[in-house]
This record gives structure tokens, C-alpha cells and sequence, in this order.
């Protein structure tokens, strides 16, 4: 081996080298998370928070089997599959059986990334690609909504959260069964319709102070408004979100609710149910900014935002599901590559007229 | 085939008569599987459909079928149009019990075709068939499968109009419960029927017709 | 043209070499329509051997008295023969299955597989060979198909060939009898086999490679 002068060395580019790298940029987002995330098991109690960790479990044990030997820690280490699972995690009903929610976590990682080729080859939100898997493969278990109970219920724990793998949710026993260990209590839980689902299904809509303080019917981490929009900001200072995306979502799905208000006021909901209710905030700020999945360029970011909020205000409005902000995701997931394409900038010191090759 | 052998183009008489003898023998074939499988064929067929109207119809041992025209009910001879046919049941004894009724209508996926029982001097639907249907398996297909969901058909007054409600609140006699995760197939079902009354209740007579003598002394 | 393998290795081949859906990926229309459960696929399965022996037999027959031009039409309108009589077959015999299978059974004159085993095969080899490699192919595909019904009945509705497997409180994967659930299980058994093969070949390399070292 030959010593070289580190003067001499040729590099190639970038030349120019920032401290972002994918441990850091991972840690931001999850950073940001953390607080609605904490809110969700605040309101929804233990059930909430097994369920997180099981499905961070299930992505975790899935990237480590689906990696070759060598690659092992680096590839568990870089946080991608912790945030895949944290971010599937908060969009699954708190009372989800736990065994579904590990088949989550690993179909998010194994479907959703390994085999395209691991982080960064994904055409795919994984988490996304995770949720899409679980609603249609257990549709009933994922729209099976509870209320928020609060912190004093915290014990409780929903009867249907250790249902057995395979299996429906276990008869219940006559009242409530004292487990061991004395504070956790097994309960029903009481079953409720989500603000989406009651604005579907019985025009009715939900006050704007519970939309963004979370204690309403829902995902387990897209109920607190407030929070999840104070993670976004945090991102925003620490320069790791692409803020077109979620504000080109908001513009145009705000815009067009007004365009439908002015059609009919009664049957359409006003914008800012629109803005805050559902998986609306996590999603526009968390999912749909993903790096690997949207445009990289300027013009793309602006287009792929505008498509995902059309796409949501139609799918809630004219669709047969409540909730449209997963599809909207997905759909426009897939029309990356070709946004990316057609948006290319100029090549410096070409002319206008002749695109990039 | 690498070589440039000449090969002598056949004939267009030659390819023509090739494919016409050959669309003559399979033409042949097929006839004589035809012939030879259509008593089966339409056996099973008139099974089924017996089976369907004995299930909708409560103790009902004798089926005829039925065909609407010129403002009157009368037996159904073979040049009848499908659209206007029914069927009445009998009883043992030969007496009226009900009619069965097809209807069909769109589904969440696809067109669903019903028979169901009715029974005119109760005004009420006494069972109800799926016949057709691709509702999505697991979640549509429980108008079927939930035999809950099917019971709701089986004493069910027609007045003033069958509603859906939510699963658990059915609470008056012209109430269906519906299937939760599969409301608007539930709703469809009861679309359906409620078609088929509003084209059928008002031409039937209430006590069908009666069967001939010598039917009724079997 | 001539292959110099026995009639039984034509046979075998379709086994798994060649195998029609996890190598040549062909037939994939029925192949992901009607395997939601393993009776059905069976039924299928079944269905496609009896017309691809049946018109692999008659191609090979008639092989010299077909005019190359029209020799396409002339598959068709034999294997259209075969389908037609399994379908009245079906409907006479087992109604209940050809309600399920529906519009699938006319579909397999369309199937690529059988058309594609006319022009490659049964046209230019003695009637032997051809039965064999149809039998051998349409094995191929039954086996297939079950792997597929098998997978998706299982997962999607408990049980197997209608037998129950796990109890009544078995929480059925619907995503499985539905259409995504045919892309996703073949998708996984495509990958399952091709990583087969390729342990194979890799083992067979340094085989080779120990082999020469060895020399």
C-alpha cells in the first residue's frame, strides 16, 4: 500500500460536505415526533404504547434479517427502521391486536424498503406501504376506533391488544380480569366513530379545540394537532424538512375546500376540519416529506404537494373512505420518478430550449 | 430453417378448406357435448332455482312459476319474457303461501340478484337468497355468509319501506341491522328488495292462484 | 428440432426447469384470478391439463396437414374445442365450481401457455413427445396454481380445500382472496423459487471452481 498526502488526494464530488447525514436527519424526525407520540399514549394508555413498540419491534427484526451479516449494525444503527416503525406505529388504532402490528412493522421494512434495494432505493413510503398492508388485509381491526380515555385509564388495557396471533379478538371475560402485577386492568374499551368517520357518515363535525389537543377518536398519533405542527416548526429551524411539500398540501387542500364550501356549505366540512382532523398533519408533515419518496427538485416539491391535497379532499369528499391521505401519499409516491423527471432545472450554460438529457 | 429452401406457397383454396374443415369437426364436437350435457344442465339449474324458492319461502313443497301480462297473473308458459316472471309457493296441501320474487340491482361491486320470499296477507319478506353477487370477500360477501345479517330478512314487515340501521338498533319490524365494515352492501340488498315491491306488491293478487285439481290432489 | 432427450425428460422439465409459471411466468391471468382458495385452483389446474394434453395430442397429429399460414388459426380452433367442452363439462358435473371459476374457464383458449406450447412444441415433435411435455407442463402449472390457492386460502379464509384449520376465531387476511393478495403471494413465491435457483447455480460454481482446483 502506498502512504498518500492527504493534500494530494482527489476527490469527487460533493466537495462541499454539511454535517446532515442519515443518523442525524433521522434523529430530527423522530425528535419531532416524540411529543405527539407521548400525547397519543397520554390518551390512550398502555395499549397505545405496545403497540408502538411492538411495531417498531417488527420493523426493526425485519431490516436486521433482511440484511447481509456485515452490514448488520450499521444498517439497524442508521434509526431508518425505528422511524418507519414509530411513524406506522402512530397511524394504527391504539387498540390494534399487537400481533397485527408487528406483521405491520415487518411488512413496512420487508415490502416497503428491503426489497427494493434498502433505504433510499424505495418508490414507497414504507410506513405507508406498512398501513396500506394492515387496512387492507384487516380492515375491521384497523377502523375500530376507541375513545380517548386520559391518563387516569392508563392501566387499562384494550381486551383486543393481546388477542393471539391469528386469531380474532379473545372472548371477554365475565367483567374485568385483574392481570397480575396488580395495576393493569383488561378492558373493552368503548368503541367511537373518528371526527372523519362522523363527518362521513353523520354530517357532524368536531370542534377545532379538540382537533389539536388530541382527545378525540383516532390514530394513535395523529390526534394532537397542536404538537404534531409544533414538531414540524422544530424541523423547520433545524433545516430538515422540505416545507413545500406540507405547505403546497395545505394551500391546495385549503383551497379547494373553499371551492366546494361555496357549492354547498352544508354537506362539505370547512377548512379547518379539512386542515387539522385525520392523519392530515402527520402525513403532510411527516410522511409525505419522506427524502426518498418526493421530488428533489424546487418545482416537484410544490407539484407533488398540490397533488397529495387535491388528492385528499377528493378522496374524503366523493371516495367511499373516510380517510384519504394514506392513497393521496401512496398515489403520488408513484408519480415521483416522473415529476423528478420533467422538472429537471436547466443545465448551467445551456440554453432554455434544450432540456437536460 | 436456416437454409433458403424454396417452399411452395399451398393454395388459398388449400388454407380455406383446411380451417373450414376444421371448424366443421369442432363444430360437430361441440354440438354433441352440447346435446349431450344440456338435461344435466338445465336439471341443476331448475334444482337451484327450487332450492332458492323452498328457502325463502317457509313449508313450501311445490313451486310454479308465474308471469305478469296484460295487467294478470297467470302460469308461466315456455315463450314468456324473463323479466316478468315470479314464482308462487304451495304447501303440501296445495295452498298458497307466498311469492318468491326476483329482483336485481347494483352491489359495491357488482350486479346482486335476490330471491326472496313474501308472503302478501302479512305484508311481510319471510327469507331472503343471494343468488349473484361479487361483493369483496370477507367484508361484502357477509350478505351471504353472516347468517345474522340473512335472519334479519325472515320476519320483516314491508311498511312503510324496509330501512338499514345501524348494527343493534334495530328496534321496529321493517328494520334490518346492518353488517359493520359492509354498510353499503347491507344498504344495497335492502335497495333491492324495496325495488322489487314497489314493481311487484301492487300487481300480485293476495292468495296467488290456486294450483289445478288434479296438482293439488298429489 | 429434434431433442435428443427422452420422452420422460421432456416430461420432467416442465416440472421445474421450465416450469411455466415460476420460469416463463405464462398464464398469469388465471393464475392470479381464480386461486383465492385450493379447490379452485385444483378445478383450474385440472381444466388446463385436459385441454393442453387434449390439443397438444391433435397438433401433433395433424402437424403435416396444417399449412404453416393458417397454423395459428387452426390451434385456436382446436384448443376453443377443448375449452368448450370442459366448460359444458363443468357446468354439467360440478356446477358450483364452474359458478366460482366463471368467465375463467372460456378465458383459457386465451391462456398463452397452451397456444405457446403449440407453436413451440406439439407443431414439431412426434405425438409421444408432445403428450409428455404437455403433461409434464400442465403439471407444472397445476402445481403452481395449488401453491398459490394453498397459500391464499390459508391465510385468507382458515383452511384448506375447505377444512378448518384454526378454529372459528381466526382472523381472516381478506387483503389474500382479493386481487392484491394473487400479485403479493405469486410475487413472493417467484422471488422464494428464483432465490432457490440461485443457491443452486452458486453451489454448482464452486463446485466447479473446487473441481478444477483439484486437477
Amino acid at each position: 500500500m502506498i502512504k498518500r498526502d492527504p493534500d494530494l488526494l482527489l476527490q469527487s464530488a460533493p466537495l462541499l460536505k454539511q454535517k446532515l447525514s442519515i443518523p442525524t436527519a433521522m434523529r430530527d424526525v423522530l425528535l419531532a415526533l416524540l411529543p405527539a407520540l407521548l400525547a397519543g399514549i397520554w390518551y390512550f394508555g398502555l395499549s397505545a404504547l405496545l403497540v408502538v413498540v411492538v411495531t417498531i419491534l417488527g420493523a426493526m427484526m425485519t431490516e436486521w434479517a433482511f440484511t447481509p451479516k456485515h452490514q448488520r449494525s450499521m444498517a439497524l444503527s442508521d434509526g431508518s427502521a425505528l422511524l418507519t416503525g414509530v411513524l406506522l406505529g402512530m397511524t394504527l388504532p391504539p387498540a390494534l391486536p399487537l400481533w397485527m402490528a408487528w406483521i405491520g412493522g415487518a411488512v413496512a421494512i420487508g415490502l416497503g424498503k428491503t426489497l427494493w434495494g434498502g433505504l433510499g432505493n424505495n418508490l414507497f413510503n414504507p410506513a405507508i406501504v406498512g398501513r396500506a398492508f394492515l387496512l387492507g388485509t384487516f380492515p375491521i381491526a384497523m377502523t375500530t376506533w376507541h375513545v380517548a380515555a386520559g391518563p387516569d385509564q392508563f392501566f387499562n388495557l384494550y381486551s383486543s391488544t393481546l388477542a393471539l396471533p391469528f386469531m380474532q379478538v379473545p372472548p371477554i371475560p365475565q367483567g374485568t380480569l385483574s392481570a397480575s402485577g396488580g395495576g393493569i386492568h383488561l378492558v373493552d374499551g368503548m368503541s367511537a366513530a373518528t371526527p372523519l368517520g362522523l363527518m362521513k357518515f353523520e354530517q357532524t363535525g368536531t370542534p377545532i379545540f379538540s382537533l389539536m389537543f388530541g382527545n378525540t377518536a383516532g390514530s394513535l398519533g395523529e390526534t394532537s394537532g397542536l404538537l404534531l405542527i409544533l414538531g414540524g416548526l422544530y424541523l423547520l429551524v433545524r433545516r430538515a424538512l422540505e416545507w413545500r411539500i406540507p405547505l403546497a398540501i395545505f394551500l391546495s387542500a385549503g383551497v379547494f375546500t373553499l371551492l366546494l364550501q361555496q357549492i354547498d356549505p352544508l354537506r362539505f366540512p370547512d377548512i379547518y376540519f379539512t386542515l387539522f382532523s385525520g392523519g392530515m398533519l402527520l402525513g403532510a408533515i411527516y410522511m409525505a416529506t419522506d427524502p426518498v419518496t418526493s421530488p428533489v427538485t424546487p418545482k416537484g416539491a410544490w407539484i407533488f404537494g398540490i397533488g397529495i391535497g387535491l388528492l385528499i379532499v377528493l378522496i374524503r369528499n366523493f371516495g367511499g373512505l373516510p380517510e384519504g391521505v394514506l392513497y393521496a401519499i401512496l398515489l403520488m409516491n408513484a408519480a415521483t420518478p416522473l415529476i423528478n423527471r420533467y422538472t429537471q432545472p436547466r443545465i448551467f450554460g445551456r440554453s432554455v430550449g434544450r432540456s437536460a438529457k | 430453417m436456416s437454409a433458403p429452401v424454396e417452399i411452395k406457397e399451398p393454395s388459398s383454396f388449400r388454407l380455406a378448406s383446411t380451417l373450414a374443415i376444421a371448424g366443421l369437426i369442432s363444430g360437430v364436437a361441440i354440438v354433441a357435448v352440447y346435446e349431450a350435457t344440456l338435461p344435466t344442465i338445465t336439471h341443476n339449474k331448475a334444482e337451484e332455482l327450487k332450492a332458492a324458492v323452498f328457502k325463502v319461502l317457509p313449508e313450501v313443497t311445490e313451486m310454479r312459476k308465474y308471469q305478469y301480462e296484460n295487467n294478470s297473473l297467470r302460469f308461466r308458459t315456455e315463450e314468456g319474457s324473463d323479466d316478468q316472471t315470479l314464482y308462487g309457493g304451495y304447501s303440501q296441501q296445495g295452498a298458497f303461501v307466498g311469492y318468491a320474487i326476483p329482483s336485481a340491482g347494483p352491489g359495491f361491486q357488482d350486479t346482486i340478484g335476490i330471491l326472496y320470499g313474501y308472503i302478501p296477507e302479512q305484508r311481510k319478506v319471510v327469507g331472503m337468497e343471494i343468488l349473484e353477487s361479487r361483493e369483496t370477500p370477507g367484508l361484502g360477501d357477509k350478505i351471504y355468509k353472516d347468517l345474522y345479517f340473512v335472519s334479519n330478512f325472515e320476519n320483516l314487515s314491508i311498511d312503510p319501506e324496509i330501512m338499514v340501521v345501524k348494527k343493534g338498533l334495530r328496534d321496529e319490524p321493517h328494520e334490518v341491522d346492518a353488517i359493520t365494515g359492509a354498510t353499503i352492501s347491507s344498504k344495497a340488498v335492502v335497495r333491492i328488495i324495496n325495488e322489487g315491491n314497489q314493481r311487484w306488491i301492487h300487481k300480485i293478487p293476495t292468495h296467488g292462484i290456486p294450483l289445478p285439481e288434479q296438482k293439488g290432489a298429489e | 428440432m429434434a431433442t435428443p432427450s427422452s420422452p420422460y425428460e421432456e416430461m420432467m422439465k416442465g416440472l421445474w426447469r421450465d416450469n411455466p409459471v415460476f420460469v416463463q411466468v405464462l398464464g398469469m391471468c388465471p393464475m392470479l384470478a381464480v386461486t383465492n382458495t385450493a379447490v379452485n385452483a385444483l378445478a383450474m389446474g385440472l381444466a388446463t391439463l385436459f385441454v393442453l394434453v387434449g390439443s397438444s395430442f391433435l397438433v401433433s397429429v395433424m402437424r403435416s396437414l396444417i399449412p404453416k399460414q393458417v397454423r395459428i388459426s387452426s390451434y385456436i380452433i382446436i384448443i376453443a374445442t377443448f375449452v368448450t367442452i370442459i366448460d359444458y363439462s363443468l357446468l354439467a358435473v360440478f356446477p358450483k365450481i364452474h359458478k366460482e371459476l366463471g368467465a375463467f374457464i372460456p378465458l383459457i383458449t386465451a391462456n398463452c401457455l397452451i397456444l405457446g406450447r403449440q407453436e413451440a412444441f406439439a407443431s414439431r415433435n412426434s405425438v409421444g413427445y408432445a403428450v409428455m411435455d404437455a403433461i409434464g407442463m400442465s403439471v407444472g402449472f397445476l402445481f403452481a396454481l395449488l401453491a398459490l390457492g394453498s397459500v391464499r386460502e390459508i391465510l385468507g379464509e382458515g383452511a384448506l380445500f375447505g377444512f378448518n384449520l384454526f378454529g372459528p376465531n381466526f382472523e381472516p387476511w381478506i387483503i389474500m382472496i382479493l386481487p392484491p393478495g394473487g400479485f403479493l403471494t405469486l410475487g413472493l413465491i417467484l422471488l422464494f423459487f428464483n432465490w432457490i435457483t440461485e443457491k443452486r447455480k452458486q453451489a454448482q460454481i464452486e463446485y466447479q471452481l473446487a473441481e478444477e482446483r483439484a486437477s
